[in-house]
């Protein structure tokens, strides 16, 4: 499998990472060299193995529905880029 | 001092031969007549650690002290430290102060243990180099010009120079185990699930897992025996008991046979090709020892082995992509100066925050996790995991203990692999499949490769034998002094 360019700036608006043209050209070799070791999974059938997702298969473990948390508002937000009135600031999403 | 054992530094404490504070100061000296050279430090906390260190003097004076009270100790920069920089090695998060401690943070505090700084380590502890870190490589305390191995490259190195008698670190695919056999000290990631990841800034979750560094097995048993315990705020965290493993340490007894009926089991695709020479060497005479000690070595197989790297280059990335994207310059962390619309703010923070390697495995995750191409590579994936996992329990049915390299060759030289990532993957060919697992791997010092630089075996149990890898450990440190050795910059 190889990747082009397109699908590579198309990751990449995906995964919300700006990358220039000539950060999408370097990209995408390196990518073509890890989706050729990926690619060796492809070799072995796993019909009816069951998927794995985790080395401990325990149920989700439930808690009393008690407010357990303080509020750190100030604490949360001081190290925020932009803050006002106790929320935090990004351009304006709707005109 | 500066080379003594964490029970010599007990004894030292105790019987007021020297203070905390002292002990302390010793070591902040060290760190910054060496650390300039070995790059293994992100932060250091010269008056945080005093601070402690005087509450610890208290506690001892008051006969309060536990196993760990005013002994000094680093963290890995990704452990989350209230009024301490957490960098994560990257420039995302140069300026992040945590509001809160990890819980591994709280337990070694409420231990009286003495933090002294922070640790260098591959950005978002994705590499096997240190070399991804914003903050610039680590060189190894025994050559310089070559790599202290990764992620955890600060801690390991930190130890190895003794710029502090233990330290703290992660372990995702090797990531204590490796720097650990790099370094030349012994390194332990436990059962997953063991030590709790609240406030550990994650990479793959269900593979991302504490551990400890240490010059042996037991001073990492007594670090260990501090990080565990259940923590209702990590919905991963195992309810069990905390074991204590140093109490667990079999006293060595020499001229009898401390691991008679031990079956320690070779894996066949270990000791295949793709071993260096020099490695071979010292793992073979390693396994000599085992045997002197009443030992038996039996032969097992893992088939799927083989395997592991491309299913974890599947699992990690797609784990790191949900991970990583809350770095987005809205919260916390690096904000771009100009953007031109939210969309845009997050692309430009993104791009100007993380590095090559970690925006790399995001677009892989990215990919393998996108419409059409979910079963073909995620599941394919997890579905191998099973299988290794399958194998490691087939195999722990012949034999007690797995050993074997921890990798394939010593350190290679900064810059070897930087401009190959795939070559750098590879390098993980022994640790990565017990991560898939979840099961507790050790690496310990066995001799040097011929080019001067340390050589690590890595012991591989069932789930929770924790205990019995650092006996095994223990018992070949009695009998050899590959753990005692030094690095000229020391």
């Amino acid at each position: 499998m190889s990747l082009s360019n397109e699908q590579v700036g198309h990751l990449a608006r995906l995964a919300r990472i700006a990358l220039s043209d000539a950060e999408i050209d370097a990209t995408r070799v390196k990518l073509d060299g890890i989706f050729a070791l990926i690619e060796q999974m492809q070799a072995v059938d796993t019909t009816g193995v069951e998927p794995m997702s985790h080395a401990q298969e325990l149920p989700t473990r439930l808690r009393e529905d008690t407010v357990i948390e303080t509020d750190q508002r100030e604490a949360f937000q001081r190290i925020a880029p932009q803050t006002e009135s106790g929320l935090y600031l990004v351009p304006k999403v709707i005109e | 001092m500066i080379h003594a054992s964490l029970a010599q530094l007990r004894r030292a404490l105790d019987s007021r031969q020297i203070s905390s504070v002292e002990l302390a100061t010793l070591f902040l000296d060290r760190i910054d007549a060496l650390n300039p050279q070995l790059n293994a430090f992100i932060s250091v906390d010269r008056a945080g650690a005093l601070s402690a260190a005087r509450a610890a003097d208290e506690r001892i004076a008051a006969g309060t002290a536990e196993a760990l009270t005013g002994i000094p100790l680093a963290h890995k920069d990704l452990f989350c430290t209230e009024g301490v920089l957490t960098t994560c090695g990257s420039k995302m998060l140069a300026n992040f102060v945590s509001p809160y401690d990890a819980h591994v943070v709280s337990l070694l505090k409420a231990a009286g243990a003495v933090s002294l700084g922070k640790t260098n380590m591959d950005e978002f502890a994705m590499g096997s180099s240190n070399e991804s870190s914003y903050y610039g490589a680590v060189s190894n305390p025994w050559k310089t010009t070559h790599v202290s191995g990764g992620s955890s490259g600060g801690s390991a190195a930190a130890v190895a120079a003794r710029l502090v008698p233990i330290a703290t670190g992660t372990d995702t695919g090797g990531s204590v185990r490796q720097p650990a056999a790099f370094c030349g000290i012994t390194g332990i990631k436990p059962t997953y699930g063991l030590v709790s990841r609240y406030g550990m800034i994650a990479y793959a979750s269900s593979l991302d897992q504490g551990g400890a560094f240490g010059a042996s097995a037991e001073d990492c048993a007594l670090l260990l025996s501090a990080m565990t315990g259940f923590d209702p705020r990590d919905s991963t965290s195992l309810e069990r008991a905390r074991e204590d493993y140093a109490a667990a340490l079999v006293a060595p007894d020499t001229g009898t046979k401390p691991l008679a009926g031990l079956r320690i089991g070779l894996p066949r695709e270990f000791f295949a090709e793709g071993m260096a020479d020099d490695v071979r060497a010292a793992v073979e005479a390693a396994l000599e020892q085992y045997r002197a000690l009443g030992a038996t070595t039996v032969e097992v197989s893992l088939p799927n082995a083989r395997l592991a790297i491309p299913a974890y280059y599947v699992i990690a990335p797609a784990e790191c992509s949900s991970n990583m994207s809350r770095f987005d310059g809205a919260r916390y962390g690096h904000r771009a100066a100009e953007y031109s619309d939210l969309a845009d703010m997050y692309s430009r923070s993104r791009a100007e925050g993380l590095g090559a390697e970690v925006k790399r495995r995001i677009l892989v995750g990215t990919y393998v996790l996108s419409h059409g191409y979910y079963d073909a590579y995620y599941l394919q994936a997890q579905r191998l995991r099973r299988l290794i996992a399958q194998d490691f329990q087939a195999a722990l049915t012949q034999c007690d203990v797995i050993a074997g390299p921890t990798t394939p060759t010593t350190a290679w030289a900064l810059g070897e692999m930087a401009d190959d990532p795939v070559q750098m993957y590879l390098s993980d060919i022994y640790t990565i499949a017990v991560n898939l697992a979840g099961l507790p791997g050790l690496s310990q010092p066995c001799g040097f490769g011929a080019d001067g630089l340390p050589v690590g075996l890595q012991l591989v149990g069932d789930y929770f034998s924790e205990a019995r890898l650092l006996n095994t450990a223990h018992q070949l440190q009695h009998v050899t002094d590959w753990h005692t050795r030094r690095p000229a910059t020391a």
